[in-house]
């Protein structure tokens, strides 16, 4: 093959000026708050954060969300007035408005820069107030977009139960008297349940998706036997996992480097370091590692890879020996760009806001592989790409996709350049056998656009710029 | 610290960038963290634009924090000077360079040494103003800046033109409707037999604004922006201006004739009250709509106002002056500007509201239970909620109040839109009472689609509860997909499983 040929052995990394579009870690209150469903997120900030999250998160905010601004003015600034008792005043307005099971507050960059000890102040606060508080730090100092909720499950990470309540026993006992009345039924329930499991220590999985996708990836795992003891987060805080030391614990999603540690580090579990379960081959990929890990021989995987891929077909013509071009912004890039190029495309370049080498490994590696398997070059990754140059490489390259933030989108289009705006990947359900169709939908839409309104024209809508 | 859910005025820093990114070929720089460049977002989003908005941010990170920026500032705004060769580039605080106290004026100074184009540092306080403030206070700097530098150079053309002319200060991006009032304002002009000096910032050019003085006259359409320019002017070069805003007939009328006065004064011989009169009972169909038996079912109903100072008093006017409307509250989140906005609507309203606190408005609203309302985005929502109609008159706005079609609310054609506004909002709310008085639609309610309807097949527990988690639009055929799908495999138990199956199977 001459295509090989030009294949550098491994992965190339840049790094660029970080000038470059995505949104402040702060939106991830959007999706958070809506799945811990009893929790208030209190973003501490200015005017800016307040005015991003109302125009990102669009008409969510109407629908009496659980979060606010704690707006901070000139006499928060100047410590005129007490950073404690302005945060008492407004969680205890919160408490008797909303009463949620915990409050969360986000730290931003004026925090960061005046130094408002939020991490010191939390435990005070919680203490005498009554209703836990966690503190995360997503600020645009030192994060972009997703690894928000890093930082946010980071965080939670700390409050996970230690061990198993002994609540459950004392349950147990009280209903004595139903189970008596119950008992060949509820004994032979716990023996089927039993053995659809195989034997392995408790594992939990990492990272905040819509619930029917935690139901299908469950699913997918009880298929091979595996149990999933719980997930961070749960759909309340207070049911928050129990993590003990020597769980082992798994990442969704390619974001969560930090929340890895934090589990690693400080809860001493054991991180399986598998590709994200993105695309068909991903989802297999990741199944196959928890699978390894656990001494379980997986069943029927690559029949079912072999289905899906069979079903998308339809849209894999569309993209097939396309090109796609990541700018970079949400750190889902390498997984999606590893499934696009086993879907038959071309990549060019991945930009990401950050690249965590060692939490991304599988992920990376199985890129490696798969840039071998279907014979074609090796992407450049950009780390902190620079936008105004990404668009120039743009320009040269004509890709047939450009996956890209919202402000390039109408402009690229205008310039007859295919684009995908990347938030929708961050709120698609993306993951998992099932929902790899939805990931073509989405990369498919603006081919079969041009499919529709290929005969007008019109794809050129700006005049060209004469450049100096 | 405030607790807050919504903000009406933007921060500080978009009201400059809109003034910016409104002028040809300028370029803003925002000192800021990776996120604050949002406004790119909501410019091409909101405005559909098809040009990359020309601002950028110089990254404040970690780094910054711990040394300061640096080269930083000053090598972006040399390197933006030398890739697109902007007339000017702004540097543009934000919050957060507000409190990092870092002498942005030196880098300014420093990259003036490099850059070819001009470079300015926007002089607006995060913490004292809001969107609008600074983008009056932004442009009024840009204007004096180039009248100054031209005066410098002694390039300030001598004289005014010699027919009757005007400039139009304040239509800018992300405006509401400002676009469409900018052509109707031209058009009005042009009626009027005079000449359209500049506008700016619109698409204006930063070497023409030495041109500025030529006109006879400043005419700014909205009390927000354009304000201080026109003060500027009117020290400096003892230019007139008109603050009239011709938003309804009868302020329409008076906008023209103050126009009439001020060329009048100085050597033209206009009499426009033929047109004016021409134009209210014939062109306009608005006086004639007040007078139709429409309008008439419309008197003494309650109304609650609410926006910003131009468009809430303009509208509080129109529906109590010219439609006979009760306007129960009007109300502006304008809160630096209050006294402004009670002289102008107090005789045409019971109770008059300032606040900046959605859940204040909320709740007035509630209270009155007006038939209809005219607000923002926010009001309108707030409408749903309560079941009451919404005009919305006022930014904040979403995407579709940037429509492409034609709609002003200045001018004469104006005067249609807003009618059309207002009774659309009234009848849609009266619609929807007589249908809850007679008992709704006489339709039966579809629930079938086709033959799978009425199931033999099981749905069972876990599989009923994750169908109905699928969003309420698509639930139908996700539903008869997967029983097609069951009924084609035999299989006669919904499970989770099956669901699933389905849906790789059929996309369902």
């Amino acid at each position: 093959m001459t295509a090989t040929q030009h294949q550098p052995d491994a992965l190339n990394f840049e790094c660029e000026t970080g000038n470059y579009h995505t949104f402040c870690p702060i939106s991830c209150v959007a999706w958070l708050y809506q799945k811990i469903e009893d929790s208030f997120f209190l973003v501490i900030g200015t005017k800016t954060c307040g005015y991003f999250l109302q125009n990102a998160m669009g008409v969510m905010i109407f629908a009496e969300p659980r979060y606010a601004m704690a707006e901070l003015e000139e006499g928060d600034i100047s410590a005129q007035l007490n950073d404690y008792e302005e945060l008492k005043r407004l969680c205890l307005q919160i408490k008797r408005d909303r009463n949620p099971s915990v409050i969360v507050w986000i730290g931003t960059c004026t925090t960061e820069i005046i130094k408002m000890d939020l991490e010191g102040l939390a435990p005070k606060l919680e203490a005498e107030i009554g209703i836990p508080i966690v503190t995360a730090r997503a600020n645009g100092l030192d994060y972009a977009f997703t690894q928000g909720e890093d930082t946010v499950l980071a965080a939670m990470a700390h409050k996970c139960p230690k061990e198993a309540p002994k609540a459950e026993a004392e349950k147990e006992e009280r209903n004595a008297i139903s189970k008596l009345l119950n008992f060949g039924k509820k004994k032979e329930e716990t023996n089927n349940e039993a053995s659809e499991y195989k034997d392995h220590p408790p594992l939990v999985l990492f990272g905040s998706l819509p619930d029917p996708v935690v139901t299908n990836l469950t699913l997918e795992l009880k298929k091979q036997g595996v149990k999933v003891s719980g997930w961070l987060p749960s759909k309340r805080y207070t049911e928050l996992p129990v993590i003990e030391e020597g769980y082992y614990v798994a990442g969704v999603n390619p974001f969560l480097s930090r929340t890895a540690t934090t589990l690693m580090r400080r809860r001493k579990t054991k991180l399986i370091g598998a590709p994200f379960p993105i695309g068909p081959d991903g989802t297999r990929a990741w199944i196959e590692k928890i699978c390894s890990v656990f001494g379980i021989e997986p069943q029927g995987l690559e029949e079912r890879e072999a289905k899906i891929w069979e079903n998308l077909e339809d849209y894999i013509q569309l993209i097939r020996g396309k090109s796609v071009f990541f700018m970079g912004d949400n750190l889902l890039e390498v997984s999606l760009a590893r499934f696009l190029i086993r879907c038959g495309m071309t990549c060019q370049e991945i930009g990401i806001p950050y690249m965590d080498k060692r939490y991304q490994k599988a992920e990376l590696d199985l890129l490696e592989k798969t840039c071998k398997d279907m014979g074609v070059p090796v992407p450049t990754i950009v780390e902190k790409p620079d936008n105004y140059n990404q668009l120039q490489r743009i320009k040269e390259q004509k890709p047939d996709l450009v996956i890209t933030g919202m402000a390039h989108a109408n402009p690229l289009e205008a310039r007859g350049i295919n684009t995908k705006w990347s938030v929708e990947f961050t709120f698609a359900q993306i993951h998992g056998f099932t929902n790899a169709r939805d990931i073509l939908e989405l990369a498919t839409r603006p081919m079969r656009r041009n499919n529709n309104l290929k005969e007008l024209g019109w794809e050129k809508l700006v005049k060209e710029e004469a450049k100096v | 610290m405030k607790l807050a859910y919504w903000m009406y005025a933007g921060p500080a820093h978009i009201g400059t960038l809109r003034i910016a990114s409104s002028f040809k070929n300028v370029h803003a720089i925002m000192h800021a963290p990776l996120g604050d460049d949002y406004f790119n977002v909501m410019r091409s989003m909101l405005e559909r634009e098809r040009n990359f908005t020309p601002v950028t941010a110089s990254v404040v990170d970690r780094k910054v924090l711990a040394r300061g920026s640096q080269e930083k500032v000053v090598d972006n705004i040399t390197r933006k000077d030398r890739e697109e060769r902007p007339d000017l580039i702004i540097l543009t605080p934000t919050c957060t360079s507000s409190i990092l106290q870092e002498d942005l004026n030196n880098f300014v100074s420093r990259a003036q040494m490099d850059a070819q184009g001009d470079v300015m540092l926007a002089d607006v306080n995060h913490y004292r103003y809001n969107e609008l403030q600074a983008g009056d206070r932004t442009l009024a700097q840009v204007v004096k800046f180039y009248l100054e530098k031209a005066r410098k150079k002694g390039e300030l053309p001598a004289g005014k033109t010699e027919k009757p002319s005007v400039n139009i200060i304040g239509i800018s991006t992300l405006g509401f409707h400002n676009q469409h009032d900018c052509t109707e304002l031209k058009r009005l002009m042009a009626d009027l037999g005079i000449e359209v000096n500049l506008v700016i910032p619109d698409k204006a050019s930063v070497h023409e604004l030495k041109n500025l003085p030529r006109a006879w006259f400043n005419l700014v359409p909205y009390r927000e922006l354009g304000m201080m320019a026109a003060e500027y002017l009117e020290s400096e070069f003892e230019m007139p201006y008109v603050d009239i805003t011709p938003m309804g007939v009868v302020e329409t009328a008076r906008c023209i004739r103050k126009i009439q006065e001020v060329i009048n004064e100085r050597g033209a011989s206009a009499n426009y009250e033929e047109y004016i009169e021409n134009q209210t009972l014939h062109v306009s169909q608005a006086a004639w709509f007040s007078r139709s038996i429409d309008c008439q079912n419309l008197t003494g109903k309650k109304a609650v106002v609410f926006g910003d100072n131009t468009h809430a008093a303009a509208m509080t006017k129109i529906l109590a002056r010219e439609m006979g409307i009760k306007v129960v509250l009007a109300g502006t989140y304008c809160k630096y500007d209050a006294d402004w906005f009670r002289e102008q609507v107090s005789e045409y309203c019971d109770e008059i509201l300032i606040s900046e606190d959605n859940g204040e408005i909320g709740d007035a609203i509630a209270r009155h239970e007006p038939s209809a309302i005219f607000g923002t985005q926010m009001e309108r929502h707030v409408g749903k909620r309560l079941d009451i109609p919404c005009g919305v008159i006022a930014a904040p706005i979403h995407i579709q109040n940037f429509p492409i079609g034609y709609k002003p609310f200045v001018g004469y054609e104006g005067t249609n839109q807003i009618a059309d506004l207002v009774y659309n909002s009234f009848t849609l709310g009266m619609e929807d009472h007589l249908l809850e008085i007679f008992g709704g639609h006489d339709t039966k309610e579809v629930i079938t689609k086709g033959i799978s309807a009425d199931s033999d097949l099981n749905w069972n527990k876990e599989a009923t509860v994750e169908l109905n988690k699928v969003p309420g639009f698509v639930r139908g055929k996700v539903k008869r997909n997967t029983e097609k799908f069951a009924r084609e495999r035999g299989f006669s138990e919904i499970t989770l499983e099956v669901m699933y199956a389905a849906k790789e199977a059929v996309g369902a």
